[in-house]
């Protein structure tokens, strides 16, 4: 194989080492922090979708709402991520992954907050007088007509949520709380530094970033079908 | 049912070790303490924030002026965004020569300071308004005269907001400077994570530190920031209640 290195790389210490994460034991470790890093992620991400999605639908008619939210949203992005990690470390049983994901949360609200107001109000006001006109109830209204349209602004802000969340979450690990980031702490600290750990997690890192992008950017093609027609 | 085992020499509530730590003298004095590693942490700031701005600022200005590369902007701005921060400082600090410790911070710190002053350089000078540029050609100013006397002037605001959402922005992440080697503020929260249930002042307390420096950092640049733009209210400045250009955030 191509990729294959010359001679023992473990012995090298050469970044780029198959016989690094071939070994079952060192596979099995790096498969459980990418699923951390994973699950981490998915799920700092969907609650912080879901609870700006309930703000948004709540706040978008009053002006002073609107600013507050955005504003509290922004104060807490403003939070340095290690300073938050270590604060929420020492609160809550560190043995347990909630204080990651109320931190990521907290950090993916003004992303993803901001990008569904913006989607909700780009949603033309004769579409709205029409399915009114048709009938529609205000639950319709908004489940079949006006998030299906905002769904483009929202899907890029879940893109960028998730990408900025994959590369904070790697700071969790700092504070104990596991995922790819724990693969760098223990490369780092090792003697000398294991550099086939450190590069290994930062690939999968970017890996992660780049096929999530990819995966919502398919997802938002399938989720508006209207939008594909227009195109081709 | 019996208590838990103390797990340490000291067994302290969280609220007791916070307290504790912040009546400890060497919390306040030494080269260990607050004052000395807030300064290091300031330091790194300015100086990956400096490194940044000397690279990006010439870059986005000249591209700016002549209304092109803004794509190749945007990708090396996304680029920069969406490298993990610390997992270039491991990267350099780990795997390159550079080794561990503060240098290896303050490059990593300075491509992450990169994007803002980059894209609010770049956006500032662009979008200066075509009619004042047109008058001043009109009037007869050479490219280096339009740049200098117009360009430069009026985007001036947009440059001193992207500084600024550099220098906040770096100024928080060199906490994780202390977890290569470096030092800073991650240092008391690095301590306290060491020593798990007993360190749990010092951690509250380096975290805590962080976000005061932080905050006051985001004070000074605002003010300055202020300054540089005529015509500004300072309320609006910190209240942030219409959203700045897109370019500076997004």
């Amino acid at each position: 194989m191509l990729l294959l290195p010359r001679g023992n790389c473990l012995a090298d210490n050469a970044y780029w080492c198959p016989a690094y994460f071939t070994n079952h034991y060192n596979r099995h470790t790096i498969l459980s922090a990418l699923s951390e890093h994973v699950s981490l992620v998915a799920r700092s991400v969907a609650i912080a979708l879901v609870l700006s999605l309930v703000i948004a639908l709540l706040v978008r008619r009053s002006t002073v709402a609107r600013a507050g939210s955005i504003g509290v949203a922004n104060l807490l992005y403003t939070i340095p991520s290690v300073a938050a990690f270590a604060l929420l470390s020492s609160f809550l049983d560190p043995r347990h992954d909630t204080g990651a994901v109320i931190v990521l949360t907290a950090y993916n609200l003004i992303l993803l907050l901001r990008n569904v107001l913006v989607g909700l109000d780009t949603v033309p006001e004769d579409v709205v007088e029409a399915a009114r006109g048709l009938g529609y109830g205000r639950f319709r209204l908004v489940t079949r007509v006006e998030l299906p349209l905002a769904l483009p602004s929202i899907v890029a802000g879940v893109r960028l949520a998730t990408v900025s969340t994959i590369g904070i979450t790697t700071v969790a690990a700092l504070l104990g709380f596991g995922g790819l980031g724990g693969l760098l702490v223990a490369g780092l600290n090792a003697h000398p530094p294991f550099h086939a750990e450190i590069f290994t997690a930062l690939v999968l890192c970017i890996a992660l970033a780049v096929v999530s992008e990819v995966v919502l950017l398919l997802v938002e093609r399938w989720l508006s079908p209207w939008r594909r027609a227009r195109s081709t | 049912m019996a208590e838990p085992l103390a797990t340490g020499p000291v067994d302290m509530s969280t609220w007791q070790q916070l307290v504790h730590y912040l009546n400890d003298y060497y919390t306040w004095n030494g080269k260990n303490g607050l004052p000395a590693e807030t300064l290091t942490q300031l330091w790194l700031t300015f100086l990956s924030v400096l490194l940044a701005a000397v690279v990006a600022l010439p870059v986005g200005i000249a591209l700016g002026h002549a209304k092109r590369g803004g794509g190749a902007v945007t990708v090396v701005a996304d680029a920069t965004r969406s490298v993990p921060t610390y997992g270039l400082l491991v990267l350099l600090a780990g795997i390159t020569a550079i080794g561990v410790g503060n240098q290896a911070a303050v490059i990593a710190l300075a491509v992450f300071a990169l994007a803002p002053v980059l894209v609010n350089a770049y956006v500032g000078v662009a979008t200066v308004d075509p009619d004042a540029v047109d008058a001043a050609r009109g009037m007869g100013m050479s490219g280096g005269q339009i740049l200098r006397r117009v360009e430069l002037p009026l985007a001036l605001p947009l440059l001193a907001a992207g500084i600024r959402t550099a220098g906040v922005q770096t100024c928080a992440t060199a906490t994780l400077a202390a977890f290569v080697g470096g030092g800073g503020l991650g240092n008391p929260i690095n301590l306290g994570q060491a020593q798990a249930s007993n360190g749990r002042g010092e951690l509250i307390g380096g975290a805590l530190a962080v976000i005061v420096v932080v905050i006051a950092v985001e004070i000074v640049l605002a003010l300055l920031q202020a300054a540089l733009t005529p015509g500004t209210r300072t309320r609006a400045l910190f209240l942030r209640l219409r959203p700045r250009r897109e370019a500076a955030t997004a």
